[in-house]
């Protein structure tokens, strides 16, 4: 996983809320194998429309994406975060994630970030008005600026270390191996098998 | 101070906890699809690691199989890449797979449980997050990313952070025609698509007790429409005489330590939750969504609703485009909304009792004409039991397609798919923009509610078939 420690760039004000997992990528580009390609089928029923905010020329180029509450709910797709950073897409904001796409983003080096909704509110106004406008996303002061917009974000200390640092996961677990193997000693004999042992 | 089910089996399962950080969870069980592994067998593949628990571990095809001419190359090049895919991948590293054509194949969420695999007390992932659904057996079972696969794939653990508890409690007696699909869709509604996030969901109650498993699944499968990751029904006397004799289910002493063990799982009666929802059962009808979101619903009775009636903006927004996406107008009832498809099938409600339920209605019926109805199964074996009781020839008869198993329409990864601005009322669980087909419009009900309206052509519950038989 790439590290994130801060990033700076223009924004895109997304305001819809409740925006699944299905309307981020649809599910004919999950046929795909690969972790890669999945750029033009980003929003791709939206994009249909020369006048949604990420066709708009002042919002190419654009890296933060700034989101209504409830962003990536539904299918567990791990492509929707593929398909953002395929895009170019760094940090998303919202006042609420859900659940399994906030673990796949931070999993993958997509800062998500909560804010209120009246910052959110701020970030859209600010956006919309100046389309230069840049906002900072730093995780190291764990602070989202943005001209006279300062807003303080938490992130659990384990999953800011992560990024950080860009460490794997898998690496990480591995190095508890005898306190997995222990673990796996002392499982009861009723608990299911899918194959004979 | 008490515990409850979710925290009892979550600390069954820690491997390792430590200050400052996630808890790391044994997984008893992972469940694998083509769809969201593939990337993960690559990752295993770059990093020379191998598949640490092949015994704990199964796969079969679902989301991305033909539900016609399965005994023909698949059609689609890419859709046959992708199974390809996935049976190389079982092969080289030698997980069990229940391939197109098996006859344990089927939706993943399906074949778990009548396996047996789903059991009281486990952690049961799967790169899916309808895998909520195996939370009807008390097991603690949630959707995860294709990272996570490849983690457990690679470790057979999982680390996370411990999420808070709700509990939906729902008392009293569900009124006729009323069922768990209903359910689900009024606690969704009432909770809204945010309110379980964060949280596991309990579903608890005298109307919880009374449901067969198949309705518990179907309950629980919703969980993550409501926001949350997993909901889960303690495990009873139901559980338990679902389980008995099934393929995977112990035996003879193990099976009496099992059950044990699960009978100690309940939440104590001191224990806490930090959050409460209440349900009277006797208030709910049958429920359909109006919307673009599962949160989106209202009593079949009902008018759609009038977007300046929300007072906060943003749902008022949802609300607007949503009747736009939709083709539907503010006041007008539910009732008078026509369909064009019917889609029986789903994680949510592709068993057996579900296509009973739908069969039962359509007997001695016709659909209505110009109506398309498929019946899709949630596995082969429950489409052979659906057989071997003759509802496929009741399907047939009364004009529905009947096919094989798999996803099918509830997600339109396979060529079942609603047109653009053709409307369906499907059985599945989710009814987002193009869901279902690009430009597709969905209205998710029950199987009962599916039958009728594929009968009068518009939403329709079984009551408004007025020469409906008794008992129905």
């Amino acid at each position: 996983m790439e590290a994130f420690t801060t990033h700076t760039g223009r924004a895109v004000p997304l305001r819809r809320s409740n925006v699944d997992t299905d309307q981020i990528i649809p599910a004919h580009w999950l046929k795909k194998v690969t972790r890669d390609g999945f750029e033009d089928g980003l929003f791709e029923a939206w994009r249909k429309d020369p006048e949604f905010v990420l066709n708009r020329p002042e919002r190419h180029g654009a890296t933060v994406l700034v989101a209504g509450p409830d962003f990536g709910t539904g299918s567990s797709r791990e492509h929707a975060v593929w398909a953002l950073q395929n895009y170019g897409f760094k940090a998303v904001i919202s006042s609420r994630f859900a659940d399994i796409f906030r673990g796949n983003s931070l999993k993958n080096g997509l800062l998500t970030v909560v804010l209120d909704q009246k910052t959110v509110d701020a970030l859209w106004e600010l956006t919309e008005q100046d389309p230069q406008t840049e906002v900072t996303v730093d995780l190291v002061a764990r602070e989202v600026r943005a001209e006279s917009i300062t807003a303080p974000f938490e992130l659990d200390e384990n999953s800011r270390w992560r990024l950080l640092n860009g460490l794997d996961d898998i690496s990480i677990t591995l190095q508890n191996e005898a306190d997995i193997a222990a673990y796996e000693a002392k499982r009861p004999s009723f608990k299911p098998r899918t194959l004979p042992v | 101070m008490g515990r409850t089910l979710a925290e009892k089996v979550w600390d069954d399962h820690v491997v390792r906890r430590a200050e400052g950080e996630p808890d790391l969870l044994f997984i008893d069980l992972h469940l694998l699809h083509e769809v969201t592994s593939p990337q993960a067998f690559d990752g295993l593949r770059k990093s020379g690691r191998t598949v640490r628990r092949l015994d704990l571990t199964i796969a079969t095809e679902d989301h991305n199989t033909p539900t016609l001419d399965i005994d023909k190359p698949i059609a689609d090049p890419v859709s046959r890449v992708q199974l390809e895919t996935l049976r190389k991948n079982c092969a080289d590293f030698g997980v069990r797979l229940h391939p197109l054509g098996d006859v344990e194949q089927g939706v993943v969420h399906v074949v778990g449980p009548q396996l047996g695999l789903t059991q009281p007390g486990t952690t049961v992932v799967c790169g899916d997050s309808h895998t909520s659904t195996h939370g009807a057996f008390g097991a603690l079972a949630f959707g995860i990313g294709t990272s996570q696969v490849e983690h457990v794939l690679a470790t057979q653990t999982l680390p996370m952070a411990r999420p808070k508890t709700m509990a939906i409690t729902v008392d009293g007696e569900l009124p006729e025609g009323v069922t768990a699909k209903d359910l689900i869709l009024a606690i969704i509604a009432k909770i809204g698509t945010g309110g379980g996030q964060g949280y596991i969901l309990e579903y608890r109650g005298s109307a919880i007790e009374k449901l067969s498993m198949e309705a518990r699944m179907t309950i629980c499968n919703m969980s993550i429409e409501a926001g949350a990751r997993a909901g889960m029904i303690a495990p009873d006397e139901t559980t338990f005489e679902y389980l008995k004799g099934r393929p995977h289910a112990p035996e003879g002493a193990d099976w009496d330590a099992a059950v044990a063990y699960w009978k100690t799982l309940r939440t104590d009666d001191d224990a806490v939750f930090d959050a409460e929802v209440v349900i009277d059962a006797a208030e709910l009808a049958p429920f359909v969504t109006w919307g673009t979101n599962p949160g989106q619903g209202a009593p079949l009775s009902s008018t759609v609703p009038d977007p300046a009636s929300y007072e906060d903006a943003s749902e008022r927004l949802a609300a607007e485009k949503a009747l736009e996406y939709m083709g539907l107008e503010a006041g007008q009832p539910l009732r008078s909304i026509q369909v064009d498809t019917v889609f029986v099938g789903s994680c949510t409600n592709g068993r057996i009792e579900d296509l009973r339920a739908a069969a039962a209605l359509l007997k001695d019926r016709k659909i209505a004409d110009g109506v398309r109805m498929l019946v899709v199964p949630g596995s082969a074996r429950v489409g052979l039991q659906a057989v071997s009781e003759g509802l496929d020839l009741v399907f047939k008869e009364a004009g529905a397609e009947w096919r094989h198993a798999g996803c099918s329409m509830c997600l339109g990864m396979n060529p079942d798919q609603l047109a653009p601005g053709e409307r369906s009322a499907s059985t599945s669980n989710r009814n987002f923009e193009g869901r279902q087909g690009k430009g597709g419009r969905t209205h998710l009900v029950s199987p009962p509610v599916a039958a009728a309206t594929a009968v009068l052509g518009r939403l329709a519950s079984p009551a408004d078939l007025s020469d409906a038989p008794a008992g129905v």
